[in-house]
Order: C-alpha cells, then sequence, then structure tokens
C-alpha cells in the first residue's frame, strides 16, 4: 500500500527527473523525444489490463476492454514510430560532441 | 507450488521495479543523438517486462478479452506505425497519445462504476490490493480517479482533433467570439461536477462527467491552427502522462506512477521548448489566435524565375544554402531534392541545408525528413550556426518556407512575428524562393523577403519545382 505522503514523494521525484533530463536537449531531438515519452506512458497498459483482470460487471468488462485496447496501441505504435524515427540517427552521427552540448 | 506463490509477489514487484528503472534510463538516452536510438529500445524491454510480469499477477480474470484486445490492438499499431510515411508520423504521435489518454481514462471511470457497486462494503473489485478501509475508493484515490479521467478524456478527444488536423480532414479552425469565456465555464463547470462525484458517487453523474470532459478536449483544440499543433500535442502527451500517473495510484501500481509522472513533467519541459523555438508562448497557442493582418504594407513586386535559368544560377555558384520548409514535407519531395543537392555537389558547388528550429511540422522533423532521404549529417545546419554564413552565399534556396525567412521578424516592431528567429536568407548575395502562390505563411502577414531586389520566386509544388531544377542541372 502506498500511503499519500509516500506517493507524493514518488510523484516529486519523478516530475524532478523528468525536467531534469528534458532541460537540455538538442532541437534535433524534440520530436523522436515526444515520441518516445509518448511510448513511455503506453505503461498505461499494465493498468488497464490489471483493471480488465479484476471487471466483473459487463459495463467493466466493456471499459476495460477498450481501456487494453486503446493502452496497448499507445504503447506498440508509439514504440513503431519512434524505432523508425531514431533509426534515421544511427548512421553518420558526425560531431557527436558539439551536437551534445547544445 | 507453494514455493512459487510466495515469492511471485516480490517477482512482479521486482519487474515493476525494473521496468521503471529501464523507462527513465531509456528517456535519458533519448535525449542525447548518439544513444537516442538505444534509449528506445532499453524503455521498450521495460514495456515487455512490465506486461508480462502483469500476466502473472494473482486473481486476474477475463483472460480471453484482455489477449484479444492486447493483441489486436498490437497488431493494428505495428502495421499503421511501419506503414505510415515519415511525414505523417506527427499525427500517428497525436493518434497514439490520444489512445493511452482515453485507456487512462477508461480506467478511472471502471474505478469510479467499481466504487458504485461497492459503496458500503467493499470487498471485490479492482482495488482490491487495499486492504485498509471500507471504502475501497476513498479519499485520495477517489480523486486521482475523477482527475485522471478529466485530463485523459481531454487528451483524448483532444488529440483525435489535432490527428485530423494534422491529416487534413479539418482544415479551418472553428472559432465564435468569446469562446475562451465559454470554454472555461465548461471547463470548470467539468471539474466542479468532478468534486461533487466525491460527495454523491451517481452512476449517471458519471457518464455526464465523462462526457464534458471529451467535450472539453474537443472544444480546447477545435479553434488551434495547423501551425500550433506540435505544441499542442507535445502538451497532450504531458497529459497523457499525468492521467497514467493518476491512475497508476488509483491502482497502487508503481510502474505506472513513476512512468507516467516522468512523461507528464518531461512532456510539460519539451512543450515549452517547442512553444519557446516557435515564439510563441502557451497561453497564445491556447487562447490566443494570431493575428490576420498588422505590420505594414511592402512596395515593390515580387519577379519570377524560370526553373532553366535557377538551375544555371545555382549551378555556377560557389556556395548553395538550401533552406527546407513545411511545404517540402507536404509535397513529399525530400528524396527528389537530396538527387538535386547531388547534382550540385558532383559540380564542385558547396551544398549545405539550414533548418530553422521548427522547419517542417514540428520542431526536429525537418532533420528526420531529410535523413530518411540520404543526407548526410555534416551538410545539415542549425539556424545559429548558419546564420552567419548567409553574406558569403550565392544562392539561398527557399523550399515551402515562408514565415521563418521573413527579415520583417527583424526589422519591424509593429509586426505580429516580430522577435522570432529568423532565418537571414535576406542577407545572401540571391534568393530563389520555391512557392505554391502569391500567398501568405501561416501567420498571414507579407514576406519582405519575397519583394527584396536580390529575390527571384520560383512559383510551383515542391515536387513538380525540383524536379524540373533537376532536369535543369542535367541539361547542362
Amino acid at each position: 500500500m502506498i500511503d499519500g505522503f509516500i506517493a507524493l514523494y514518488i510523484f516529486a521525484l519523478a516530475a524532478i527527473l523528468g525536467f531534469e533530463i528534458i532541460s537540455k536537449v538538442p532541437v534535433v531531438l524534440h520530436t523522436p523525444l515526444m515520441s518516445g515519452s509518448n511510448f513511455i506512458h503506453g505503461i498505461v497498459l499494465v493498468g488497464a489490463m490489471i483493471a480488465l483482470g479484476h471487471a466483473d460487471t459487463t459495463l467493466e468488462k466493456v471499459f476495460g476492454f477498450i481501456a487494453v485496447f486503446l493502452g496497448a496501441g499507445n504503447a506498440a505504435g508509439g514504440y513503431v514510430v519512434t524505432e523508425r524515427m531514431l533509426e534515421m540517427f544511427k548512421p553518420r552521427v558526425k560531431k557527436q560532441a558539439d551536437e551534445g552540448d547544445k | 507450488m507453494e514455493f512459487i506463490n510466495e515469492y511471485l509477489p516480490y517477482v512482479i514487484k521486482s519487474s515493476y521495479f525494473l521496468a521503471a528503472i529501464l523507462f527513465i534510463t531509456g528517456l535519458r538516452r533519448m535525449s542525447a543523438p548518439g544513444t537516442a536510438r538505444g534509449g528506445i529500445v532499453w524503455a521498450g524491454w521495460g514495456m515487455l517486462i512490465a506486461t508480462i510480469a502483469t500476466f502473472l499477477l494473482p486473481d486476474m480474470h477475463n483472460m480471453v478479452l484482455i489477449i484479444a484486445a492486447l493483441v489486436s490492438s498490437t497488431v493494428l499499431a505495428w502495421i499503421s506505425g511501419k506503414k505510415v510515411a515519415m511525414t505523417d508520423m506527427p499525427q500517428m504521435v497525436a493518434l497514439y497519445n490520444g489512445m493511452g489518454g482515453g485507456s487512462a481514462a477508461f480506467i478511472g471511470a471502471m474505478a469510479l462504476f467499481n466504487a458504485v457497486d461497492h459503496l458500503g462494503g467493499c470487498q471485490a473489485g479492482i482495488i482490491v490490493d487495499t486492504p485498509t478501509t471500507h471504502d475501497c475508493l476513498a479519499g485520495v484515490s477517489m480523486i486521482f480517479a475523477i482527475v485522471g479521467v478529466y485530463i485523459g478524456a481531454i487528451s483524448l478527444s483532444g488529440s483525435l482533433v489535432a490527428f485530423a488536423k494534422l491529416q487534413g480532414w479539418l482544415d479551418r479552425r472553428f472559432t465564435f467570439p468569446g469562446q475562451n469565456f465559454f470554454n472555461g465555464i465548461v471547463g470548470i463547470g467539468t471539474l466542479l461536477l468532478g468534486l461533487y462525484l466525491t460527495q454523491d458517487l451517481n452512476p449517471n453523474y458519471i457518464w455526464i462527467f465523462f462526457g464534458l470532459s471529451l467535450l472539453l478536449g474537443l472544444l480546447m483544440t477545435l479553434p488551434i491552427g495547423g501551425a500550433d499543433m506540435p505544441v499542442v500535442i507535445s502538451l497532450y502527451n504531458a497529459f497523457t502522462g499525468l492521467a497514467v500517473s493518476f491512475e497508476g495510484f488509483v491502482l497502487q501500481n508503481e510502474a505506472m506512477i513513476i512512468a507516467g509522472m516522468l512523461v507528464g513533467a518531461a512532456g510539460t519541459m519539451l512543450t515549452q521548448h517547442m512553444a519557446k523555438a516557435m515564439n510563441r508562448s502557451l497561453g497564445s497557442v491556447l487562447f490566443g489566435s494570431m493575428g490576420g493582418s498588422g505590420g505594414a504594407a511592402i512596395d515593390g513586386e515580387m519577379k519570377e524565375i524560370e526553373a532553366q535559368d535557377a538551375a544555371i544560377q545555382m549551378a555556377f555558384a560557389d556556395r548553395v544554402i538550401v533552406i527546407p520548409g513545411y511545404g517540402l514535407a507536404v509535397a513529399q519531395a525530400q528524396h527528389k531534392l537530396w538527387e538535386m543537392t547531388q547534382l550540385l555537389l558532383d559540380r564542385g558547388v558547396d551544398v549545405k541545408f539550414a533548418i530553422h528550429p521548427v522547419a517542417g511540422r514540428m520542431p526536429g522533423h525537418m532533420n528526420v525528413l531529410l535523413a530518411e532521404a540520404g543526407v548526410p549529417y555534416d551538410l545539415i545546419e542549425d539556424m545559429e550556426d548558419i546564420n552567419s554564413q548567409f553574406p558569403q552565399t550565392d544562392v539561398a534556396l527557399v523550399i515551402g518556407a515562408n514565415d521563418v525567412v521573413n527579415p520583417v521578424a527583424k526589422t519591424d516592431p509593429e509586426s505580429p512575428i516580430y522577435g522570432m528567429p529568423v532565418l537571414n536568407v535576406d542577407e545572401a548575395k540571391n534568393s530563389i524562393v520555391i512557392k505554391r502562390g502569391k500567398g501568405t505563411g501561416f501567420a498571414g502577414i507579407q514576406n519582405a523577403l519575397f519583394f527584396a531586389e536580390n529575390n527571384k520566386m520560383l512559383y510551383g509544388d515542391a515536387q513538380d519545382a525540383i524536379a524540373k531544377l533537376v532536369s535543369g542541372l542535367k541539361a547542362l
């Protein structure tokens, strides 16, 4: 059981980490990063599975099915699209050092 | 068997822990060009581990339904994501993001309906792991569930509108007087209804609350123009992250709490970066429309050039800078452009690409498009690096870009785009602008560059115009 205050600490630490990671990224990476973070919140799939796994009324099952369907789409689609975008960064990464400090 | 049952919870908890660490590390790696590609793979492993662990949870029912939804959606999303053209990536991100927001909203709604069924003495239901009180969804959890529905639903309907706009299904903005005020009333009213739900969990009110939240996302996004969509998608990306985090609290799932909040914060930061790169404040994107006119009228006329002449001018130049813009992305002319560039390079012309931070459909998108066409990285320069080189440039070729090369942004304080960073194309010895017509850009203002003495216009679709330049160069 995560009580309110522990949750508050987790929220705050995760948020600070998120701000910190994105505080200095080159413009080139904005779109891939948006796509990558879009994939990461696809973890909602896990929640949807848990919710559907415990659904008992018909309404809950319908909602749960929709939630799993949407969550899986977020995760799978987010991965493919990000992977394709970042594929472009594989070859010929020149001047890595000076691009990194922008 | 006993042994397994005893240790299984630890295996599952550890898997979620590992997933959270992999997400954090993955995001971190994705934020640097050298490691970006590995980053998504790390995060991908995190997702896989978390998903498998979830199947091992005790007391999971409806396995057939879960697998049916999971497999069908994964296949559909995988195929659509593989097939979509590079130019259409932004709207796919919007679509998948909306799906995530919707998933979080439905989870929240389920928790609320579940609480209705078990008011009084609850024992079963999705909040089964919280053995503290009789109210399975009480206090903080209830509020998080409600706020998660609100934010998630806005993200769902808002992202779908963004998708439709970028896809070209919705090409006009819907505005009416007092719109912001009306939207504000709907937004606050819906939130108050959500607050009321904590007191009286009536199923009808849950439906209305869900519906109004969806409507709000629609109302918020319809008046925003296509040019601002990247900022909006990024904002909804952060929204989805928050909604996921809150529903993670409701479900007591640490991986969801951490990953969701990580994206919520990172997405907010990214939204600010993008808005700044476009010289727009988040407030003006969401609540204000960009002025249709403004700034002084410009004297002079636009001079047309034939493709053949333009080809000759570039072929005998020492130095050419290409400025690709939105029009190039729309026309999907990046491959043709690279063909033209190779012809010039073969003739010994020094060719560089100048990328404005918001060229294309969203920041960084143009780099991806050029890379896809095979343009080497060392030919691509950012605005800050190349802006000083325009005076030594013989020909600056602008393709489907407008506002980002408008010198008015530097000279006319009256102009709506005054202060926006622009590429100094006006300082080049000559410039050629490929453009479909004589119209204005997104900002709806005249471009002084087009009227300049040393500027020529080459009218036509980017794809056709570059094809003509290519045949012009080959004929030399």
